[in-house]
């Protein structure tokens, strides 16, 4: 045991102490925030205004197409095939032409575009034009476009989970967030912290010291020692970020936090134009109305002790069960270029099981859902997207019992071939090799 | 009395042997020397001597007890394919590796100090082992398999990498090694360390032990019976029974003659009748060297 704790020691200060570790535990959070903050700015800011030509041989429309941020319309008088020919130095970007007949055949409206036409403009297009055919159509019958309108009621349903303790407000939205958020981190750190075992066990071979060590300590605890110390330093890291984030936020809070709640909002406004029912509580109203605040008393109100406890359940016993497999892959081979081979079916599982995700979210209670939940390979990732939707008891238990069997199994299964491995050199071994290996006498 | 004994071991891989019923017995206080060409088996063995891997017949005693775990810290071995970690500084590296070996942290450090003033190497230690030279890494490595003071040190190639001024000082460490009672196994393909170093030899080829023993013994037992003489005058009327090997000139005016003698006839006999015909400038034995018996060895056990 004291053996093991040196080796955990030893493999945890190497890592901690790198510059790398400190540049990323202070910039992880920084790129993230800075990635979205890209995204989001991007999104809002870099839509430039398309010039729309419209050659209306209807009639209908002229002068009634509203220009939007995105979309800059123009009426031409002249006949389509002329209007086609002097396009290219007209200095549109779309030729939208629009029959006689568009209101009894909708589908022959054309569009005309030098380059491709991005769905977005198309959809966006069709949409302003679906929308006029719609209100001269409903002219016609006799229904003004303010009937319309102030039938309309935004319905944004809050979702009430009902359990044991009392009803509380939640929010899919904010749980499926919260769950991917958990699903993506456990992906990373399986990948990269499981990678560093690979790499630390490669570089004792390629070092050579391997068999100094091996003479003085047990294949298995060496192998043990690396993977909990590497694993500490995955804990580490991820400690630093949750401080980090928490320190960045709360900051952020109390600078922009008051700007969000004084804005009067679009749902708000409209409530009050529908009228709503005076005996809706009024903390529920007016957290709904906000969606920042919604999200965050959401949030609040997730079982979170349990969420951040199955995270460090799941993504300890993930990392073990893969870091154990990508250590006995490090054994096998001689230098890192050799481990692609064998990385191929250690690292499906993950990508796999990444890729359901999505179709988890969407539906939680799917057959698919729940076995990927229960599979030791795939529970760490998908468990974690199920949880904040709610997930039975039994479910949970027999997902942690068979991870914890799963990792114990590819943990002897990895030592077996690591043992042989480590002092092997030479040809790069097969899997019927790798397979031999394992029942090999000591 | 013997230090380590091998019994009859055994050790079998999927498709070869690699050791076949090898007894050894190797006397405390003494250098052994473990030889054979690439591939006889000798890794095998001496990793079977550190545990790294168990033999599937045959048992190892050392000190007089079964092999057991607690024998890891009284066994040093410096290994032929040898490391460091290359990020790591050399003092700490030590520390570790002797912490590794059950020294306490505080012992170690003691350990320590006394090694790096005698390699007077004190300024390496807060230096990463990849700034320094192959020579230097070769010293540090020699320290790690020392500062525990095992009982037995088993060196493989220790001598491989070192400049000659750094090869001496390892070997006089060896020798003083066996001054203070431990004793040093020994494996190299260099015959002449063999020649200088080694009391006890065994040779080991295509997993079988083919030759084993004291160097004295040994070379008694591949002596020739071939005597050299260099001489002025001729030599061609010696009894038959005295047979000349070859003869050569050496410095202008003198020959040189190996003659071969009866196993059981006398010495004198032979120097009598040089003194009769010839004027004998030197005269002497013959002795094999270990690079010859080594390679008569192995060709004999190879036929």
């Amino acid at each position: 045991m004291h053996i093991i704790f040196l080796i955990i020691k030893r493999e945890y200060l190497v890592r901690v102490r790198k510059k790398s570790f400190l540049v990323m535990t202070i910039l992880g959070p920084l790129l993230i925030a800075a990635f979205y903050g890209l995204a989001g700015w991007a999104a809002i800011s870099s839509i430039d205004q398309k010039k729309v030509a419209v050659v209306d041989e209807s009639g209908q429309f002229v002068g009634k197409f509203k220009n939007s941020s995105s979309l800059l319309f123009s009426f031409i008088k002249t006949p389509i095939a002329t209007a086609k020919k002097s396009f290219p130095k007209s200095g549109n970007d779309v030729l939208v032409y629009i029959p006689e007949d568009v209101l009894d055949n909708s589908k022959g409206v054309q569009l005309f575009a030098e380059k491709g036409v991005s769905f977005d403009l198309k959809s966006s297009i069709e949409r302003t034009i679906e929308k006029e055919i719609e209100n001269v159509k409903l002219t016609k019958s006799g229904i003004t476009r303010q009937v319309i309108d102030e039938a309309k009621v935004d319905v944004d349903a809050q979702t009430i989970s009902l359990s044991d303790e009392g009803e509380k407000q939640s929010s899919t939205g904010a749980a499926s967030i919260i769950g991917l958020l958990c699903a993506i981190l456990i992906y990373i750190t399986v990948m990269v912290y499981g990678m560093q075992v690979m790499r630390g066990v490669v570089e004792e071979k390629t070092n050579r010291i391997i068999e100094v060590i091996i003479s003085s300590v047990k294949p298995f605890q060496l192998m043990m020692g690396k993977i909990l110390g590497v694993g500490l330093v995955g804990l580490t890291q991820f400690t630093l970020w949750i401080l980090l984030s928490v320190g960045i936020t709360s900051a952020g809070t109390v600078l922009f936090g008051s700007k969000f709640t004084n804005r009067p909002t679009v749902q708000s406004s409209i409530q009050a134009q529908v009228g709503q029912p005076a005996d809706a509580p009024q903390t529920v109203s007016k957290a709904a109305s906000n969606p920042i605040t919604s999200f965050i008393s959401s949030v609040q109100n997730l079982n979170l002790p349990l969420i951040i406890g199955c995270f460090l359940f799941y993504f300890l016993g993930g990392y073990l069960l893969y870091s154990a497999l990508y250590g006995a892959i490090g054994a096998a081979v001689d230098n890192e270029t050799d481990t692609q081979q064998f990385m191929l079916p250690v690292t499906m599982p993950i990508i796999f099981s990444f890729i359901i995700a999505q179709f988890v979210l969407r539906d939680p209670d799917s057959t698919l859902a729940f076995w990927a939940s229960i599979i030791p390979f795939t529970s760490p990732i998908i468990m974690m997207v199920r949880l904040p939707l709610g997930v039975p008891g039994w479910q949970l238990v027999l997902s942690m019992t068979l991870l914890v069997l799963g990792f114990i199994g590819t943990t002897w299964l990895a030592a077996r071939i690591y043992r042989v491995g480590i002092l092997m050199y030479g040809k790069k071994p097969t899997y019927r090799e790798l397979s031999k290996w394992i029942f090999y006498k000591a | 009395m013997n230090i380590l004994e091998t019994h009859h071991i055994v050790k079998q891989y999927a498709e070869h042997r690699a050791l076949d019923n090898v007894s050894l017995a190797v006397p405390k206080g003494s250098i052994f020397g473990l030889l054979g060409p690439n591939g006889a088996g000798k890794t095998s063995l001496i990793r079977i001597i550190n545990q790294i891997t168990a033999p599937d017949a045959g048992e190892v005693i050392l000190g007089g007890e079964r092999l057991n775990p607690d024998h890891i810290k009284r066994i040093g071995y410096l290994p032929e394919e040898r490391g460091l970690y290359k990020k790591m500084k050399v003092g700490e590296q030590l520390l570790y590796l002797a912490q590794l070996k059950g020294l306490s942290e505080r012992q170690a450090m003691e350990k320590l100090k006394t090694w790096f003033i005698k390699f007077d190497i004190k300024t390496w230690w807060t230096k990463n082992v990849e700034d320094l030279s192959k020579g230097m890494q070769q010293k540090v490595q020699f320290v790690a398999t020392v500062m525990h003071e095992p009982d037995l040190i088993i060196l493989d190639e220790p001598f491989s990498g070192f400049d000659p001024i750094n090869a001496n000082l390892i070997k006089d460490e060896i020798l003083e090694l066996r001054e203070r009672g431990k004793t040093i196994i020994f494996s190299t393909h260099r015959m002449e360390s063999v020649e200088e170093l080694c009391d006890h030899i065994a040779l080991i080829h295509r997993s079988h032990k083919v030759l084993d023993g004291t160097k004295r013994a040994i070379k008694e037992q591949f002596k020739t019976h071939t005597y050299h003489v260099e001489y002025q005058g001729t030599l061609d009327d010696l009894p038959p029974a005295f047979s000349i090997m070859n003869t050569r000139s050496v410095d202008d005016d003198f020959l040189r003659a190996d003659i071969k003698i009866p196993p059981d006839a006398a010495v004198n006999e032979l120097i009598r009748h040089l003194l009769d015909r010839v004027a004998v400038r030197a005269f002497g034995e013959n002795i094999p060297s270990m690079n010859d018996i080594f390679i008569q060895a192995v060709g004999e056990a190879t036929e």
